[in-house]
């Protein structure tokens, strides 16, 4: 241990070492038992123990007698707990209601499908009622349908809108704020830029839904007022001091040596910039682009606000469309605890975990192959 | 509890903020539906001032999240826009092994909105059930301009969706490309602004865009909600806001209360809200 070392630690930093371990840990410990919990309750998807067909066997209220206690517990689906703690009423009352609930079923002919199998979330299929097979997210419905492509569609085309308006403005400013401004532009410039960071999404979402998606729609005149451009524009105003304030660390950490040695072989100011600078910051660039994707993918409430949360298949950007995380967050609050939905939006949950993490990793990758190319080192 | 109870629990609260037990002496609770917030509110608000003493705690958050915290005896009443399923009435006895009692406490007229801008006056049920389900997509199919029709929904936690689904769609799936508002203001925010948009809501919501008058078939008048036709059930799309409780807990004080609720006292004041009021024959004396 560090403060051993030199000379015999004192009790007092011995307890402070110890404190600020365990913090540390704790917060690793809680990240991990967060996703732990996620994916516990996401599991049963992933290993097809859900299912969502609406087709059950039912019995009529006489049949209470006849059965085992075992196989009445088992008919109503209770916990042997529950089922010693209820009495004969509310037993009966049960049968009762499990006859009425399968009265009020659908005679759909999709009625027996188990709608929670990957076919049916990832592959198009023709429920009743649709004439052509279909991509489609209607859960609460009469057929449940969990189809996931829309909202992973929905997700990668806002990401995708946001990096493309954010990344170009970020990047500019962070270039022109740690080489080419004058020292008084550089610290009014950059603290301002990174205010944009202290908006609360929510602020950002209404007014994305009020002011900006009026203005866009009377600039380019396009038909849905509510799209995934205007929720990208907005997403792109969250991610930009992001990918600023970190992209501008990177320019600003280049040694000086190479800046003066390129002035003094006589390139301008621009050039060194340009050619020297950022390409040597280039993996503390790329390593903001994709904390800028991970801010993107995982944002709700502006997408909630301003995309219009239309569940379709589409890459028009000026259609409406339903992410990942708003779908969760507007549908998780509804759902019947332990049931299919809820399973699946947590199955999402999970999902959108895997894709930062592993969009992290590979960053990290290309970061570090891209630094020992630099230094020279293979 | 061990210490990986506790840290689901955390994790879990962080997710999705678990309610707060209630049960103090003297103070009722009500969650559920969204719609009735501002009606629950006034009640509790008129009732509190009349009888110091009780403490009366409205929340919101979705007719289905009431009956959620009904089961896990979380609240006291619960506020419903629709009526309650089998699966939740199971949960129910589940939990505290009676079925839940239902009161009616009002009626509702949904609304059709569109911008103020559109000429359409009135449209009819089955005209209603093809643009929600997308099966009509152009003003000009129904007598209007020719410019598509933008189609507003609610999300799918709302009672106000299922009701609507169940009785003007039949059943059938929204059109996927209909947008889901969070709320009715929200929804009646982007109806006002949208000149080719249409969408629906409860009829307190109902100032910023204009409502359509509805026929029941294409034959029959066109009707305005107002308070003698949905009373009267002449207006087709109508419903019924219920209070849900435990058996166990409706007396004393919580009894009292849904008694004024469906008194005239308490039903002068649905009117106020805009809702409107029980027919007579509904009411307590």
């Amino acid at each position: 241990m560090g403060l051993k070392r030199g000379h015999r630690a004192n009790p007092f930093e011995w307890i402070v070492e110890r404190a600020i371990f365990l913090i540390a840990t704790s917060a690793i410990l809680m990240v991990f038992l967060i996703f732990l919990f996620v994916a516990r309750e996401a599991l049963p998807v992933f290993l097809g123990q859900t299912n969502s067909s609406l087709v059950q066997e039912v019995l009529p209220v006489a049949k209470m007698d006849t059965l085992s206690p075992a196989e009445l517990q088992k008919y109503l689906g209770l916990t042997p707990k529950q089922f010693r703690e209820l009495d004969r009423d509310a037993i009966q009352a049960l049968m009762e209601v499990k006859l009425e609930g399968a009265s009020e079923l659908t005679k759909d002919k999709d009625a027996a499908v188990n709608t929670t199998q990957w076919r049916y979330m990832l592959l198009p299929h023709q429920w009743s009622d649709y004439d052509h097979p279909v991509f489609i997210w209607q859960p609460v419905s009469q057929i449940h349908k969990y189809n996931i492509i829309p909202l992973a569609i929905g997700s990668l085309k806002l990401t995708l809108v946001a990096l493309l308006f954010s990344v170009p403005i970020a990047l500019g400013a962070a270039i022109y704020v740690s080489q080419l401004a004058g020292n008084r532009a550089r610290e009014l410039l950059k603290p301002a830029i990174e205010l944009l960071a202290g908006i609360p999404s929510v602020v950002l979402g209404f007014f994305s839904l009020i002011v900006l998606a009026s203005f866009f729609q009377n600039l380019l005149g396009y038909q849905v007022r509510l799209n995934s451009f205007v929720a990208g524009i907005a997403l792109g105003l969250a991610v930009i001091p992001v990918v600023f304030s970190i992209a501008e660390d990177a320019l600003s950490s280049v040694p000086r040596s190479y800046t003066q040695a390129a002035l003094a072989l006589g390139s301008s100011r621009w050039q060194t910039a340009w050619q020297i600078v950022l390409p040597a910051a280039l993996p503390g660039v790329f390593a903001a682009v994709v904390l800028g994707f991970g801010r993107a993918i995982g944002e709700t409430m502006v997408v909630l606000m301003a995309s219009g949360n239309a569940s379709i298949v589409s890459w028009n950007i000026f259609d409406s469309t339903r992410s990942v995380t708003a779908t969760i967050a507007a549908e998780l609050a509804e759902t019947v605890f332990g049931g299919h939905h809820y399973r699946i939006l947590f199955m999402l949950g999970t999902l959108l975990f895997a894709v930062t993490f592993l969009s992290n990793l590979a960053a990290n990758r290309i970061i570090r192959g891209l630094k020992s190319k630099m230094e020279g080192k293979r | 509890m061990n210490l990986k109870n506790i840290i689901q629990t955390t994790a879990l609260g962080l997710l999705l903020a678990v309610p707060m037990p209630s049960a103090l002496a003297g103070s009722i609770t009500a969650k559920g539906s969204d719609t009735m917030v501002i009606l629950a509110q006034k009640w509790a608000e008129v009732y509190m001032g009349k009888t110091p003493g009780t403490k009366i705690q409205v929340t919101g958050g979705g007719s289905g999240t009431g009956f959620a915290a009904l089961q896990n005896r979380t609240t006291d009443l619960a506020n419903a826009s629709r009526k309650i399923k089998s699966a939740e009435i199971a949960e129910c006895i589940k939990s505290f092994g009676k079925r839940p009692t239902e009161y009616k406490v009002a009626l509702d007229g949904l609304s059709i909105y569109v911008s103020a801008e559109n000429t359409i006056q009135e449209l009819d049920l089955e005209q209603l059930e093809k643009i929600f389900t997308g099966k009509i997509k152009n003003w000009k199919a129904v007598g209007g301009p020719d410019a598509p029709i933008t189609v507003y929904s609610r999300e799918n936690s709302s009672g106000t969706y299922e009701f609507f689904k169940e009785h003007v769609l039949k059943g059938a799936d929204f059109a996927a490309s209909a947008q889901t508002m969070p709320g009715t203001a929200a929804l009646l925010q982007a109806v006002a602004k949208d000149k080719n948009g249409i969408g629906y809501g409860g009829a307190a919501y109902g100032a910023g865009a204009k409502h359509l008058k509805v026929k029941a078939t294409p034959e029959s008048p066109a009707i305005e909600p107002t308070e003698e036709t949905v009373v009267g059930a002449k207006y087709p799309i109508w419903r019924y806001l219920y209070i849900y409780v435990n058996p166990a807990i409706d007396k004393g004080e919580t009894a009292a209360y849904i008694n004024w609720l469906r008194s005239d006292e308490g039903q002068k004041l649905v009117k106020e809200i805009g809702y409107y009021p029980l027919p007579e024959t509904l009411r307590n004396k």
